[in-house]
């Protein structure tokens, strides 16, 4: 162990920090999530709403929305996904690189919502793996906030695999 | 609309139709399916209903003839409303394209082609416009199962599977 004095001047504290690699790539990957919006439908109004300043999702680290899937690691489904939509979003989802977390944004994303009719996925879950479910027609601001924050969570609490043996 | 002109409607389309009606002041004639193309006509180049609207259908099971067309039109000019309809049979639901009168009428009869399968006659394009390829069946028609689905992507079974 190094015993020479610290030289004045320099603070002693954080010159390093342990913890697990899982927690510091969780919490750098929490914060800096960058959506890809898959506005459809009339849920796109909110997901204005909840972008815009009052309520300013840039608070948490996911707010500019990257318009290439390639680029992106949330993808945010807002609105309606009719059955001719679905390989898009099927390619969409495809083309993301890992880590990726998908977010169904409303009851049409989550369910179908009202709609069950020869046109409508009934859940962008039957094709595509859902991480979030935001629920309401359209979800109050505060409840995507919520959503945002439970996948944080969720983020944060999840194994990072960086390194993989074919790597 | 004002009563000369509808008497000048009356009068110029009265050998062609079965019924001339009025609905909330709108004029609605009823003609036989072969002479659709030649009324139509009649209303565009003598009484200058130069826009095409609409055209769409009724489904009405279980009638001799089944499928009632409808067709919208109005007139800049004018400045009214006008409604055509004709009633085509469900083993041949078959009318005359109106796309040499009226271009934009061949967005609208593919559309009336996907969700009722009316075809129209003389329309170069009748592809599925807001249905996709594959599609089996009419939607809008009345003995469509209201939630029967043809998807496109194979639904995921199990946890995991993508």
């Amino acid at each position: 162990m190094d015993s020479r004095p610290i030289p004045s001047g320099r603070s002693a504290a954080f010159e390093y920090i342990s913890t697990r690699k899982d927690e510091l790539v969780g919490w750098a990957r929490k914060f800096s999530l960058f959506p890809y919006p898959f506005v459809t439908a009339c849920c796109a109004m909110e997901f204005m709403a909840v972008s815009a300043t009052p309520y300013d999702t840039d608070r948490f680290g996911a707010a500019l929305p990257r318009f290439s899937p390639r680029q992106s690691d949330l993808l945010m489904v807002v609105g309606t996904i009719t059955h001719k939509q679905a390989p898009v979003l099927r390619k969409v989802y495809e083309q993301m690189c890992e880590p990726k977390w998908v977010m169904a944004f409303g009851a049409c994303a989550v369910s179908g919502g009202f709609y069950q009719n020869y046109a409508t996925l009934q859940g962008i879950d039957q094709i595509i793996p859902v991480d979030i479910y935001i629920p309401g027609c359209p979800p109050r601001p505060e409840t995507v906030i919520d959503g945002i924050m439970k996948l944080q969570d969720r983020i944060a609490r999840s194994k990072h695999v960086i390194l993989t043996k074919d790597f | 609309m004002a009563p000369e002109l509808l008497q000048r409607v009356r009068d110029a389309v009265a050998p062609l139709v079965e019924r001339f009606d009025l609905s909330h002041g709108m004029p609605v004639l009823t003609v036989a399916p072969g002479r659709l193309l030649e009324t139509v006509r009649r209303l565009k180049e003598d009484l200058r209903f130069d826009l095409f609207l609409d055209v769409t259908a009724v489904d009405w099971p279980g009638e001799e003839q089944r499928f009632e067309v409808v067709y919208h039109f109005y007139s800049t000019q004018h400045r009214v409303r006008l409604r055509v309809k004709t009633r085509v049979a469900e083993g041949e639901p078959l009318v005359d394209s109106l796309v040499p009168l009226y271009g934009s009428a061949g967005y609208t009869e593919r559309e009336c082609h996907d969700m009722f399968g009316i075809g129209f006659r003389g329309n170069p394009d009748l592809r599925p416009v807001l249905l996709y390829e594959g599609f089996v069946g009419h939607p809008l028609r009345k003995d469509y199962p209201k939630d029967r689905e043809q998807p496109l992507v194979p639904t995921r079974t199990r946890e995991g599977q993508l």
